[in-house]
């Protein structure tokens, strides 16, 4: 395999007719001299599930981020349900309720109860009555194994609950399409997988989810594309199934050999 | 100590004086200051030039000079305001620019994924800083602000030489009238200024302890 054919990208042919959900044409970012992202394409259609995957800084995160622009992009244009990003301001704020995002870290709302965590966004950006918005939230609670835990504060819960936390509190938005930043990177290993059952039954029913994660089993099981970023650049993106078990690119086939030895 | 008690009226009319002129100006700097803060954090350059531009003109400009500035000032402009108003503006408008840093301060130790959960949620900057950072930025600068608001007491003591009679103005007039009790007035006026701070310091500690906050 030539360089030249390595930095050439597959492509997946849309699965749904129509315009994509979230469609990223020519991003360009830079981290002052680093040039971060490189001329970023990707369309994520309806429904489907994409796991990005990669070396550490090879701009996977940056790149989940620009989808709601937490980080602002330098050049290039991204839209979601044909809408492109607005600048800031109260347009984008509205843009972002049908973006959830899931983080490392969790980022959970310290001084809020479990169940304030997860109305807060309901009512004050969907000006849904409090009432409503705790039936719900108590619903998006139970689905994801932490109803009981309602009434404590973060800080109270294990990192896996936590993280099932914030994921209904994504949820409780309705949004359109989920970003997973590295949502089970910060847990411990008995953990990680409260997290991702969650996430593999959300695939199910049909979210559009965009998924940066060092989880390949995830990816086998639950993606329909995964997305292999070095560089800066998306090298190769390909179904699971053909991605694991014939990567075309050389930096693919390294980091593979790198992650599945062990 | 008869003299002190002969005097007891004005004992009580100038500590409530200096309990008004706590109170208003402590109310004005706390909602001053915070809107500074908020301004100082925003994403609106102008915003933050503007607050930038008060904090350092008012931290760096002696208390005196503000009450010269509101009080003889702006009557050139034909703004003219009585000797109290004037006082509880001077030490408000002053102590804001420290309440402000003092925010500010506690709003940069609030993780920035908290706001950035906030934003992703749809919340606007407003709602964000409203709702997340500034409940948690408030909990972590209690014991600063108690600093800030307990000097602001006994700064108010300069208003004694803008005509306005509270606390300190009792110590050249009652000395004036019978050196003799000097020591006694003193003491007066110190247990007068105690009276407020004191009860402050500790509800600053029981505030402290009730909003302490896992993390």
């Amino acid at each position: 395999m030539t360089s030249s054919a390595a930095s050439r990208v597959p492509r997946v042919t849309s699965r749904t007719a129509g315009e994509p959900l979230v469609r990223l044409s020519g991003v360009d970012k830079w981290f002052g001299e680093l040039h971060v992202l490189q001329d970023i394409d990707l369309s994520i259609d309806r429904g489907e599930v994409v796991v990005v995957i990669g070396p550490s800084g090879s701009g996977k995160s940056t790149l989940c981020r620009t989808i709601n622009r937490l980080e602002p992009i330098d050049s290039g244009e991204i839209t979601i349900d044909g809408q492109r990003l607005p600048e800031e301001g109260k347009e984008l704020a509205r843009l972002r309720a049908d973006v959830g995002m899931v983080f490392q870290s969790f980022n959970l709302f310290a001084h809020k109860t479990i169940l304030e965590n997860v109305t807060l966004g309901p009512i004050k950006v969907r000006k849904q009555s409090k009432a409503e918005a705790e039936r719900r939230a108590r619903e998006l609670l139970d689905r994801v194994g932490v109803g009981v835990q309602a009434n404590k504060y973060p800080a109270q819960l294990s990192g896996g609950q936590q993280q099932r936390v914030a994921i209904a509190r994504a949820l409780a938005m309705d949004p359109k399409v989920m970003l997973f930043d590295e949502p089970t990177s910060a847990l411990d290993p008995e953990m990680i997988n409260e997290v991702l059952d969650v996430m593999i039954s959300l695939a199910r029913d049909g979210m559009t989810m965009v998924v940066v994660t060092h989880e390949m089993g995830f990816a086998r099981r639950a993606a329909n594309r995964v997305v292999f970023m070095d560089g800066g650049r998306i090298v190769e993106s390909a179904v699971p199934e053909t991605f694991f078990t014939n990567p075309q690119s050389d930096r693919a086939k390294d980091f593979l050999a790198k992650i599945l030895t062990h | 100590m008869d003299f002190v008690r002969e005097n007891a009226d004005l004992f009580l009319d100038a500590f409530l004086t200096t309990l008004g002129l706590s109170l208003l100006a402590g109310l004005l700097a706390l909602v001053l200051g915070t809107l500074l803060a908020a301004m100082r954090v925003s994403p609106i350059p102008p915003l933050r030039g503007l607050a930038t531009f008060y904090v350092e003109t008012f931290r760096n400009t002696p208390l005196t000079v503000v009450f010269f500035f509101i009080i003889f000032g702006l009557p050139q402009i034909d703004f003219v305001i009585g000797f109290f108003p004037g006082a509880v503006l001077s030490v408000g408008l002053y102590t804001a620019a420290f309440v402000c840093e003092a925010v500010r301060s506690g709003v940069n130790a609030v993780s920035g994924g908290q706001a950035e959960a906030a934003r992703a949620l749809g919340l606007t900057f407003g709602q964000s800083l409203r709702e997340v950072v500034l409940p948690q930025a408030f909990r972590t600068v209690v014991p600063p602000l108690g600093n800030v608001l307990i000097a602001m007491v006994k700064n108010t003591s300069i208003a004694a030489g803008f005509s306005v009679s509270d606390l300190s103005s009792l110590l050249p007039r009652l000395v004036n009238a019978d050196a003799g009790d000097l020591t006694l007035v003193l003491v007066g006026v110190v247990v007068g200024y105690m009276v407020i701070t004191l009860p402050s310091a500790l509800a600053v500690n029981r505030i402290e302890r009730r909003v302490a906050i896992l993390r």
